[in-house]
């Protein structure tokens, strides 16, 4: 498990409890467990406490932790009969973009979401989470199969945001994204995002402009990473602790704006310390959002979606 | 408001030089630096006389040039929340929005109008560059449904001016639905039948680009705009490569198929009469110095509910 900064006090009291019963395997004489157990509590206690009430910029590092769960976790543990359906037909195929058809409680569904990757290959691999062109136009294609055959839609929302790249821009991903929005907001079927991690800007909306939106407890969505907007208008990337103060990217935050529907509630100390029981409650989320919309029509669900999207921002944050 | 500022106003207007134009002063452009007279830069639409160079041009302005005769009618543009999320930064946000208010006389980013451009009854809207970078809020979003609502109920195309630095930040994620929510308003046009124009000018960067400017069935840009989602600095920065001379410019978007023209900014009127006229199955423009329309009864209210200062001697609704 890797620390964040604000955890360091908890490294230490797990380090100490550690060190104190590799102690006791060396040295059979010694009984240590009462005063490791009281640590272990001290520590149980202070995890409760740090997460209790995470300020923006600790729920953005919790947001990014590389251990949490990404989205192939939730597709393997949650989907059956998983298929990978690769490629815009045009460029390339994205390695930042998963998505095919798979089974969730048996129902056949499009399953679409940003992958970061787990180590450094996977990391490269996946370009961090960030699509090019080529994953929204995968998007649209598999959007579009999923509304020609009725399959709902599921979107997993995890990324850093569009790739700043040279390529990417080339191929006109202003165009892509743009398209992929619109893709969203025309299909006749259920839709339904949930934000694991992170939702960074255009490249989140692309894929979550959705009927039901849910985030997880920690994790974040914004209009701009606190770093760039603290470079921005503070003039000072060293500002982002305010920055993600004044941007409002919290899932409480944006329940509160209603630009999300729901909150899935994390374990104790974060996604990354119990990521079996994390993905089984966004699994429940994502059944329960899509029983809600299954049963509608094509147009009341595009005009379901419309008027979600037409609407927002009409209530802003109590005073 | 009455007849008097919906018609003679414009029309004094067109007689005389624009507010904020005193003769007696210079613009270097900042292209090749010569030294422009405000008048005759103003004249040929901020367009440098030696060089062709682009510089920004408000809609205001631009409307002034673009309507038959200079005259339009604003059409409103509701207002929204102001400061949804309390935002602070170094300044406060309703500070920001006062400052820039006052620097440029409009309410916000973006101005709709409606009118004739050679006899075609369209709506424009127009992003305004020099109010808070042009940047996509609420306001903007708000903007954008009602021109593409009061097209559709008029039964008439929309043409986009597009100039934006990407998505207000201060408004956070608000600033960011403003994607979907445009991007909705493009597809009322869609499935009305309606031709739905963007011109994008300099700077079009951002979230603007990712939604509806980029959703046009015709993209025309202004020469050597920037047009891009991630702004060269940024993309300098994380491939740690210099970018080519012209990478991200009009022309360089026209030859990678994102754009269908590059033109003037003085042809853009004829032009997009022409594609107009075409789309829309009406006969050729007849050309020709033709008198002003006879200006519709008013019936549209004032724009601004907000209370913002509202420029001296311009065509207002
Ligand atoms: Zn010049």
């Amino acid at each position: 498990m890797q620390y964040l900064d604000f955890e360091k006090p908890l490294a230490e009291i797990e380090g100490k409890a550690e060190e104190l019963r590799a102690l006791a395997r060396a040295n059979k004489e010694m009984d240590v467990e009462k005063e490791a157990a009281a640590l272990d509590k001290k520590a149980a206690d202070l995890l409760v406490d740090l997460y209790k009430d995470l300020t923006p910029w600790r729920k953005c590092q919790v947001a990014r932790h590389p251990d949490r769960p990404h989205c192939q976790s939730y597709i393997e543990a949650l989907f059956t009969d998983y298929t990978p359906l690769a490629g815009d037909r045009n460029f390339a195929d994205d390695h930042a973009v998963m998505g095919g058809l798979a089974r969730i409680d048996d129902r056949p569904v499009v399953v679409i979401g940003h992958e970061k990757g787990n180590d450094t290959q996977s990391r490269i691999e996946r370009n961090f989470g960030m699509a090019r062109p080529e994953g929204y136009r995968k998007a649209i294609r598999l959007m579009d199969l999923a509304d020609r055959f009725r399959l709902p839609v599921v979107t997993l929302i995890d990324t850093p945001g569009a790739y700043p790249g040279k390529g990417a821009e080339e191929r006109g991903q202003s165009e892509a994204i743009a398209r992929s929005t619109e893709k969203c907001l025309k299909i006749g079927v259920p839709l339904v995002s949930v934000v694991i991690g992170e939702g960074g800007s255009g490249g989140a909306v692309a894929f979550a402009t959705a009927n039901r939106i849910a985030m997880l407890e920690h994790s974040i969505y914004s209009v701009i990473s606190p770093e760039g907007c603290a470079s921005i208008l503070w003039k000072d990337a060293e500002k982002m602790r305010e920055a993600a103060e004044a941007l409002r990217l919290t899932a409480q935050d944006l329940e509160k704006l209603g630009v999300i529907d729901r909150i899935i509630p994390e374990p104790v100390g974060g996604a990354q310390r119990d990521a079996q029981a994390t993905i089984a409650s966004v699994g429940k989320t994502i059944t329960s959002m899509l029983n809600e919309l299954v049963d509608l029509s094509p147009e009341k669900l595009i005009k379901d979606r419309r008027d979600k999207f037409l609407g927002m921002g009409a209530s802003g944050l109590a005073a | 408001m009455n007849w008097i500022s919906n018609y003679v106003r414009p029309k004094i207007n067109s007689l005389f030089s624009r507010r904020d134009v005193p003769e007696n002063l210079w613009t270097k452009c900042d292209n090749c630096g010569t030294m422009l007279f405000h008048r005759e830069l103003s004249e040929n639409l901020n367009v440098c006389t030696n060089c062709g160079h682009h510089m920004g041009i408000t809609p205001r302005e631009r409307f002034h040039a673009l309507f038959d005769g200079g005259i339009f009618t604003e059409v409103p543009v509701p207002a929204p929340l102001a400061d949804p999320l309390h935002f602070r930064d170094q300044k406060r946000y309703p500070d920001r929005m006062k400052t820039a208010q006052k620097s440029t006389g409009e309410t916000e980013a973006m101005l709709v109008a409606e009118g004739e451009i050679g006899r075609t009854p369209i709506v424009a809207a127009g992003q305004d560059f020099s109010f808070m970078g042009g940047s996509m809020g609420m306001y903007v979003g708000n903007a954008i449904v009602a021109a593409a609502e009061r097209a559709v109920a008029l039964k008439r195309p929309l043409i986009l001016f597009s100039a934006a630095g990407g998505a207000r930040m201060q408004e956070g994620i608000l600033s960011l639905m403003q994607m979907p929510r445009t991007t909705v308003a493009v597809e009322m046009l869609k499935e009305a039948g309606l031709p739905y124009i963007v011109v994008l000018t300099h700077p079009t960067t951002g979230g603007v680009t990712a939604s509806y400017a980029m959703l046009g069935d015709v993209h025309i840009a202004e020469p050597n705009a920037l047009i891009c989602f991630a702004g060269p600095r940024v993309i300098e920065q994380t491939i740690r490569e210099k970018l080519p001379e012209g990478f991200q410019r009009a022309e360089y978007l026209l030859d990678h198929g994102m754009l269908d023209r590059v033109t003037n900014r003085k042809d853009m009127k004829n032009e997009l009469v022409t594609i107009l006229r075409m789309l829309l199955a009406l006969p050729p423009e007849v050309k020709g110095d033709l008198p002003a329309p006879t200006p519709e009864p008013e019936t549209v209210p004032e724009a601004d509910a907000s209370g913002a200062p509202e420029p001296a001697g311009d065509a207002k609704a």
